[in-house]
């Protein structure tokens, strides 16, 4: 009962307060006075002195797609060269040598897209510095431009007859010292009051109680008598030659708290350390990760409303939201009903206990025990609905189908709450899709919110939607044929198929969560993936922006008794069914060699 | 083409002040405020006795030893951190097998045949899961209750300690849930552990 309580309860935190702070963004988007106004405006209007910025500067799409592409540009081969060189750099307490260029070349590309798709360990690969002025930054901005990008779409909707879209550079300047900024302050805090590290110190060691025997070829000595005074390790009688005795434990430290606060804020995912949000020093009890696991859902359930309130209907906004949130609530259900009852495998007739007395229970593989099933779960579906990609549990290990409806909400398109920005912009191409068709069917002209749809908005729509799909599908395709992938696979047979579907899925969606058990790390995926990962994101926003630009230069047309009602129930579900539509057909086939063939395997 | 440069500087000068702002600068004043505020949270948890660190509150360890209580099971790592002299040490990553498949199968299967053999006190009893699956970062430092409990009779024997008094420690190392609702209630086998050799 407590755990339908929890679920009830993490979904009832996050809409309330997303709502106030939709109307909060909403604010800040217009450059209305907020309660942080006073303290905060003379920051704006030093930033826009500075960079010598007109603040009513009106760019027309062409001009704010430009923009977006190369400050990303910018930011792509400023990491890219971080990377490479942060070995003679300082900020490096661990003395970690260059990146070498692959890697370097995908985690650039991986964190300008919003995606953080991670093919190494934060902790012995990456420097502090590398961390804070590279990924911290690129978590910040390229979150921020996912927000102007819907920003400039809202006011594609709200203008009339003209081509200015606001500014690129306000936008930003807005979005980073508004919301994102404070917004990060307070987490960041409240995360390192709940435990999480924040320091610059080199990592720590300390005493292990049970010294650990090592043999001379580095495997691990299972049943050894170690006496630390001779220092002999005895296995079965015989003592072990040349073995190592080891007795300290490695305690990774660095400035990981603020790095998480905005990883989560900004859908980035991508975790100071190597096993993400699981890390018991990265989320270390329930009370971190309610905060993280609210925050990761927070912006976009919250520009639902921003949406709602900018284009003044705001059951519009709750029309997008309920959407959204009815394939939510959908995909934890099973994900949360599939990982409690576990396997076959993991039960083993009985020997294994999986109920719920004085225990989590369920498919503990792959699972914290402070977090459960519950915590788990929803993580799981929050992360893989916001194309966010930070976990608190494997996603490798999960049944077959808990693991297949996480990977399913990134093949939709990510577009069930989805990145911040991108995420709804994605969805609102898939409602113009729907007005469309809806508009067909009944034999009406296509309008949305007053707007005329034409062709030209409906080719730039489908590129839109169509992206994910075909950057996932080609990807996955030629990967599983390309020679040598197989070592690149954890698990074998049809599981091992779902890992690399899996990877393309999160690259392709912009989330950057894994199978993790899956070895992305050669030069083959760091390319492909990397690839894959900037064209299922600046295609859509071009796609968008062009949508934008076209639909501010239209007239409004007035709603009539004839207007097909894009705010009703009947809106909302039809909405959903295109969604899945597009996410089925193109899924179905890959899913079933993957996860849906391993679910009957599992059981016979 | 104008655009282009019209753009250009701008877009660079953004990046940079940006790149001061939310790297240096947010990251510098949460390092600052939590050394001011949490020196101990922000700093890793260190158990520290008398000057010796004995473990990090927070990171699982291996225990093997039966007058130890267990914790998840472990993949160890022992070839990526050295310390200055380079010597080993030890760290540990998750297991990412797929509950479904015949590898975890049989790896299960003798886990439940190496808890069966060391706690004979539980005959048949359902072994709790906790005990026989790998955590998600490797280094959990919790069971739950049930799998504590499990434990308790042979720590006991082993300890020469009544079950009593076995319970009473793992008592005190028992967090509940975050307002008594959220997440679980777990135990932390590195302070039992350090209870039971009388170092805490």
């Amino acid at each position: 009962m407590s755990t339908v309580i929890q679920y009830i309860l993490y979904l009832a935190i996050l809409v309330i307060l997303a709502i106030p702070l939709g109307a909060y963004i909403k604010k800040v988007m217009d450059g209305e006075k907020t309660f942080l106004s006073k303290l905060l405006t003379p920051c704006e209007n030093a930033v826009y002195k500075v960079l010598r910025v007109n603040k009513d500067e009106q760019m027309n799409w062409k001009k704010y797609t430009v923009s977006v592409l190369i400050f990303s540009g910018i930011g792509l081969v400023f990491l890219f060269l971080l990377q490479l060189l942060q070995g003679a750099l300082p900020g490096n307490p661990q003395g970690l040598p260059g990146v070498k260029w692959d890697l370097a070349f995908n985690t650039a590309a991986s964190f300008i897209t919003n995606t953080n798709w991670q093919a190494y360990s934060g902790e012995n690969t990456l420097s502090y510095l590398t961390q804070a002025i590279g990924l911290t930054v690129q978590n910040f901005v390229s979150a921020a431009t996912g927000i102007a990008v819907l920003f400039a779409l809202i006011r594609g909707f709200i203008k009339v007859k003209t081509d200015g879209l606001g500014s690129f550079w306000v936008d930003m300047t807005r979005i980073v010292i508004y919301i994102l900024l404070p917004l990060n302050l307070v987490i960041s805090l409240m995360l390192v009051g709940g435990g999480v590290i924040q320091n610059l110190k080199g990592g720590e060691t300390v005493s292990l109680v049970e010294p650990i025997g090592v043999s001379a070829e580095g495997e691990i000595l299972e049943n050894a008598e170690i006496d630390l005074e001779a220092g002999t390790v005895t296995v079965d009688g015989q003592i072990v030659e040349d073995a190592e005795i080891v007795t300290e434990q490695f305690v990774p430290m660095g400035p990981a708290a603020s790095q998480i606060a905005i990883k989560q804020t900004g859908t980035n995912g991508g975790g100071f350390m190597g096993v993400n949000s699981a890390h018991p020093l990265e989320n270390p009890n329930a009370f971190t990760n309610l905060i993280e696991m609210i925050s990761l859902l927070l912006i976009p359930a919250a520009l639902c409303f921003t949406f709602g309130k900018a284009v003044k209907n705001r059951k519009q906004g709750i029309a997008i939201f309920m959407a959204m949130f009815l394939c939510l609530v959908f995909a934890l259900g099973v994900v949360a009903v599939n990982e409690q009852f576990a396997t076959p495998q993991l039960i083993q007739n009985g020997n294994v206990d999986v109920s719920m007395e004085g225990q989590a229970g369920g498919n503990m593989e792959g699972k914290e025990t402070r977090f459960g099933i519950s915590a788990s779960a929803t993580w799981a579906a929050f992360t893989t609905a916001a194309s966010n990609g930070s976990v608190n549990s494997m996603h490798d290990s999960y049944t077959p189908l808990g693991g297949m409806v996480t990977m399913l909400l990134m093949q939709l398109g990510e577009v069930v709450f989805g990145g911040v920005g991108c995420g709804l912009y994605g969805m609102l191409a898939f409602a113009i899709l729907t007005v469309f068709i809806a508009g067909l069917m009944v034999g009406r002209t296509p309008e949305f919110l007053g707007k005329k749809i034409e062709p030209y908005e409906m080719k730039w729509a489908v590129l839109v939607c169509l992206a994910t799909p075909i950057a996932i599908l080609v990807g996955s395709g030629i990967a599983a044929v390309w020679p040598g992938i197989e070592n690149s696979l954890n698990n074998a047979g049809a599981h091992g198929f779902s890992e690399l579907l899996y990877a393309f899925s999160s690259c392709g969606g912009n989330n950057g969560s894994a199978f993790a058990g899956f070895n992305g790390n050669t030069v083959f995926l760091n390319l492909s993936l990397g690839f894959v990962m900037l064209f299922a994101r600046f295609l859509p926003i071009i796609g968008t922006l062009a949508i934008a630009g076209s639909l501010a230069g239209k007239k409004k047309i007035a709603t009539t008794a004839g207007t097909l009602s894009t705010t009703n129930a009947m809106f909302v579900f039809l909405l959903i069914f295109i969604v899945l539509l597009v996410g089925a057909l193109s899924f179905f086939p890959a899913l079933a060699l993957g996860p849906i063939a391993e679910f009957f395997q599992s059981i016979v | 083409m104008k655009t282009l440069r019209n753009v250009f500087p701008k877009a660079f000068m953004i990046f940079l002040l940006f790149t001061v702002i939310c790297g240096g600068a947010y990251t510098g004043v949460i390092t600052a405020a939590a050394q001011l505020i949490f020196p101990d949270k922000a700093n890793g948890s260190l158990i520290e006795v008398d000057g010796k660190k004995y473990g990090c509150e927070l990171l699982g360890q291996q225990y093997t030893d039966e007058e130890h209580m267990w914790g998840r099971i472990m993949n160890i790592e022992v070839s990526t951190y050295k310390d200055e002299n380079g010597k080993m040490l030890m760290y540990a990553v998750p297991s990412n097998l797929s509950p479904a498949s015949e590898e975890f199968e049989a790896l299960v299967a003798e886990r439940v045949d190496m808890l069966r053999k060391a706690n004979p006190h539980m005959d048949e009893t359902a072994i709790p899961v906790d005990l026989v699956t790998c955590s998600g970062s490797g280094l959990d430092p919790h069971i739950s209750p049930a799998a504590a409990e499990y434990q308790v009779a042979r720590i006991a024997e082993a300890k020469d300690m009544t079950e009593d008094e076995v319970r009473a420690i793992i008592k005190q190392c028992t967090n509940g849930r975050f307002l008594g609702i959220f997440g679980e209630e777990t135990v932390n086998v590195l302070k039992v552990n350090l209870m039971l050799d009388g170092i805490l």
